[in-house]
């Protein structure tokens, strides 16, 4: 299901793309964060509790939307366009197992 | 005096008017900015392949906000123009930039900071969930990307940016559930002879506000956001009034209380800072002409504390002059004057909307121990307050103890409600328990970066 | 004016070293009182690596280095909290031939110090750690050195202290120090006046002007490690590495950052200090080489400290030779944090028993008494890293970052 809904400028030229192995699509314009929120609900875990993720400020400035592009490259999805082909996959996070810290 | 290299960093209004301004006076600086296509976020411009007109982005600003796009693209072929490009550090002299995976160096004589600001943030349990945002990421998404945050939003908080998105919402076709306002009808009426000073600015707002009700969109006031609930994603919010709990349905709630500046590379350059009972924050200081401590830097914009587009243009102007003044260049001095007038008629405007949107002082007495303060090290307020009990006060060293704002966002989200926090618990003012000092990178940068030789 | 306070000893600087010593003689039932200028352990014992290593140590430190072991396996019920201490290994590694024979060399000289280090050849490294870069050839493997969290075991020792019986008092910054004929008379910033027969000087990198005073000046100068930590990554190592001959060290901690280290800083005032730029810029383009899991991940931070050398990088610790009373223990070059413990011990047992269980003639400050020492009138010795005698070890060479000096 989706979070983000899209209101205007839907008339732009749909890109194929792959996130987490499986096909999808987004538009010409779009950040990656846009192609992945109006398709899905979540950009990533959390790192000490593995609980979904999907950005919080879109301005690059709370760190949140960090997802992985198929060359190994870590990329803030609210600040980067998405193109075509590109491979984008979600990093589950993580459960630490018993107290986080001392 | 071709010899000065004068950079600014920050393209939106007040790094524009800066560059431009510097520019007509026979300087080519370097303008440095982290965006896409320049206007900051206020005036954010949407990719080029967008259609919608700036009335439907900008609403009443369109006009500003086209001026300062059409004056930095006037600009870049004759100045030195770095859009995505960020500045992950700086020091006397010379800048640490990153560009597409390139690190380098630009070196300076001058320096003009801009770089704007951020929401401020005071969590709710549940504000981390899919489907949360910032006030100003709502208006992101809409401006930005033609998208709302969800299909039935909830908008929280308090600050004129608060009607200003759901109004702007409402008018693109997004169903806006309620705007919960934090702020007692009482403070905006307080308020009223201050705002008046601006009386387009409160006009428009009082139009925000009126259009939502005319639209049957739910305005409470004395409002305060207490949980957003939800499994996985937003699934409603909890809001508290007159001690009366209620709930709404929803999946996207943007909620945020006014504004933070981004003083960071203030910080590194070495920038004295102190306390602003007005912003509730420790800001780099500057005359009223936008010099900073430190020779040669100069500060303009909310980057340096909240004033508005506005009156970042026209920061960024007077900076510049009085850096070119500085410089022994011949300036117009009535200008400056007028500038410096103008500016400080916002200043008391400012006042006045504090007082229509007061910081909630009892949010950190009330916040409940199980709220994560820091998202990114996922810190909760209980984690904080233990710490204090523990007898730490200072906030480098609760940073140090329990790991608040020490993640990948370096505290930009958390730091002043972990302040608020060490105060309240400490029965320590704000202003003494210190801030959390900047450490470069100011964003995360990569390993196997390349470098510009 | 406040009141006097009399105790048995007092101790400047309420770092590690100082901290354990005042934890020491607290237990063993001496009144004593814990001075520092800002927030104990809040400057190098703070903020240093968080390596817990005897491998790689001088000889002469390893007898210390082998009590502070037996203390640190006792650090939750010394100071009440276990500081995310792991004893999971210390993996020093080669990229040479020559490197390899440095660590043969090594495990042969340290032979009976009871470190049991285990040599690894290529394969061997690999098989047992297989992130290790191409780059490594082999590798010497202490495995039971390993590696703890200084921000939280710092502190932890002034507040056990504190728990014990000290009284220990922050943001206290010492102005004057004297002696009356039967003990040392010192001031604070803050209206403090306390009296003790014994005063330790634990004052770490600034320790010298405290020596100087008492007329032991001695030739320290002052390091600033770059230190660089990354967003959380998925774990693929738990052992702290060194490198032979210098080179970017790192660890992993439980949350999944890596915190690295390599190469220089430098000084912003007296008190704080920065990492150069060029510094972080090399951990960034070469880590990668030698921890390969590090490709797509970021740096989130970087900071650095203020530590303090001797030129022959030993620290100066044991009894003044000029003023009764009067212990030192500092300049400890970026080393201190593991041997702090039982540093401390050691001066704790010279003021109950008028000698320490283990020598410390090795650390005398006597050995500078021949030596031209330089001028201490200036408190503030920091001295271009360019004039350093030698290059230190664990440090990228040829990048010394912008010192403003």
């Amino acid at each position: 299901m989706a979070l983000l809904k899209r209101l205007a400028e839907q008339d732009r030229p749909a890109l194929s793309f792959t996130l987490d192995g499986q096909p999808a699509s987004g538009l010409l314009g779009d950040t990656l964060l846009t192609a992945l929120l109006t398709a899905s609900d979540h950009l990533r875990g959390s790192d000490f509790s593995a609980e979904p993720r999907a950005g919080f400020c879109m301005m690059g400035a709370c760190q949140d939307c960090w997802v992985r592009l198929g060359d190994g490259q870590r990329v803030r999805a609210c600040s980067t366009l998405l193109e075509a082909g590109q491979t984008v996959s979600r990093e589950p996070g993580r459960r630490l197992s018993g107290e986080p810290r001392s | 005096m071709s010899t000065e290299k004068v950079v600014v960093i920050g393209a939106g209004p007040a790094g524009v008017r800066a560059a431009q301004t510097l520019q007509a006076h026979g300087i080519k600086p370097c303008l440095i900015d982290e965006g896409l296509r320049g206007g900051g976020q206020i005036y954010r411009r949407q990719p080029e392949n967008f259609k919608r007109s700036p009335k439907a982005l900008y609403g009443f600003e369109a006009h500003k906000a086209v001026a300062v796009h059409q004056t930095l693209d006037a600009l870049t072929d004759s100045i030195d123009y770095r859009p995505q490009t960020l500045v992950w550090s700086a020091e006397q002299g010379r800048l640490d930039v990153l560009q597409n995976g390139l690190c380098g160096h630009v070196d300076y004589s001058h320096l003009i900071v801009a770089t704007g600001a951020t929401d401020r943030v005071l969590p709710v349990p549940g504000w981390t969930l899919p489907g949360v945002y910032s006030l100003g990421a709502a208006q992101i998404a809409l401006k930005y990307q033609g998208c709302a945050i969800g299909e039935r939003v909830v908008f929280c908080g308090s600050g004129p940016l608060l009607y200003l998105v759901a109004y702007q919402y409402a008018k693109a076709g997004a169903k806006v559930l309620a705007v919960l306002d934090s702020a007692p009808f009482s403070a905006q009426c307080r308020a009223l002879p201050a705002l008046l000073g601006q009386p387009a600015t409160l006009a428009k707002g009082l139009y925000y506000r009126a259009w939502l009700t005319a639209h049957g969109i739910a305005v409470h006031q004395a409002a305060q956001l207490t949980r957003v609930e939800g499994d996985q994603r937003v699934g409603g919010v909890s809001w508290e009034r007159d001690g009366q709990t209620r709930h709404l349905e929803c999946d996207a709630v943007a909620f945020s209380h006014a504004l933070r500046s981004e003083t960071q590379l203030a910080d590194l350059l070495g920038c004295a800072f102190d306390w602003s009972p007005l912003n509730r924050a420790w800001l780099p200081v500057r005359d009223d002409a936008g010099r900073s401590s430190v020779e040669q830097v100069y500060l303009a914009g909310d980057g340096a504390g909240i004033m508005g587009a506005d009156a970042a243009e026209m920061a960024g102007e007077l900076a510049a002059l009085s850096l070119l003044q500085d410089c022994g260049r011949d300036v117009d001095e009535h200008r400056i004057d007028r500038l410096k007038a103008q500016l400080k008629r916002i200043t008391r405007f400012r006042h006045g909307l504090e007082t229509a949107f007061p910081f909630p002082d009892d949010w950190a007495a009330n916040v409940p121990d199980e709220t994560l303060i820091c998202r990114c090290e996922e810190v909760s307020a209980g984690d904080i307050r233990r710490t204090v009990q523990e007898g730490h006060w200072e906030m480098n060293r609760v940073k140090a103890m329990c790991r608040v704002g020490m993640g990948r966002c370096q505290g930009r989200m958390c730091g002043l409600a972990a302040a608020e926090l060490v105060a309240c618990e400490s029965g320590r003012p704000v202003q003494e328990v210190g801030r959390l000092r900047g450490q470069s990178p100011i964003k995360p940068i990569p390993f196997g970066v390349e470098t510009q030789t | 004016m406040s009141t006097l306070i009399e105790t048995d000893a007092l101790i400047i600087g309420g770092g590690i070293v100082g901290a354990s010593a005042a934890l020491t003689l607290a237990l063993k039932g001496k009144r004593v009182a814990l001075l520092d200028r800002d927030f104990c352990g809040s400057h190098s014992s703070g903020v240093n690596y968080g390596g817990v290593r005897r491998q790689g140590r001088p000889l002469s430190q390893l007898p210390l280095s082998q009590r502070a072991h037996q203390i640190w396996g006792n650090l939750r019920e010394l100071i009440g909290i276990d500081g995310e201490y792991q004893r999971s290994g210390h993996l020093k590694l080669a990229r040479s031939d020559q490197d390899m024979d440095a660590l043969r060399a090594y495990a042969q000289a340290s032979q009976g110090f009871g470190l049991d280090l285990q040599l690894l050849d290529r394969a061997q490294l690999r098989a047992r750690f297989p992130w290790a870069g191409d780059v490594a050839v082999g590798a010497s493997l202490c495995a039971d050195d390993g590696h703890a969290n200084p921000r939280l075991v710092s502190p932890a020792f002034a507040r056990a202290a504190r728990l014990a019986g000290a009284q220990v008092f922050e943001q206290a910054q010492v102005t004057q120090v004297n002696h009356d004929g039967q003990a040392f008379i010192i001031e604070t910033a803050n209206g403090l006046k306390l009296r003790a027969p014994w005063l330790l000087n634990c004052a770490g990198a600034w320790a010298g002007q405290l020596a100087a005073q008492f007329n032991e000046p001695v030739p320290m100068y002052s390091g600033h490690p770059a230190m660089l930590v990354t967003e959380p990554l998925p774990m693929f190592m738990d052992v702290s590495t060194g490198v032979e001959g210098g080179g970017i060290y790192a660890r992993q901690v439980a949350r999944g950052n890596c915190v690295l280290g390599g190469g220089q800083g430098f000084a912003l005032d007296p008190a704080r200090a920065r990492p150069g730029q060029a510094a972080v810029l090399d951990i960034l383009r070469n880590a990668v080489e030698l921890y390969p899991p590090l490709k797509g991940a970021q740096a989130i931070r970087t900071w650095s400290g203020t530590e303090g050398y001797l030129p022959d990088r030993e620290p100066v610790l044991g009894p003044s030779l000029a003023q009764p009373g009067l212990l030192h223990g500092f300049g400890f070059a970026g080393a201190g944090f593991q041997i702090g413990p039982a540093a401390g011990e050691a001066l704790a047992e010279w003021v109950c028993a008028g000698h320490s269980s283990i020598s410390l003639d090795a650390f005398s400050i006597g050995r500078f008494r021949t030596e031209q020492a330089l001028s201490v009138a200036d408190s503030t010795l920091i001295v271009s890293p360019r004039s350093a005698p030698e290059p230190v070890s664990n440090v990228i060479p040829l990048h010394r970052g912008r010192s403003p000096l």
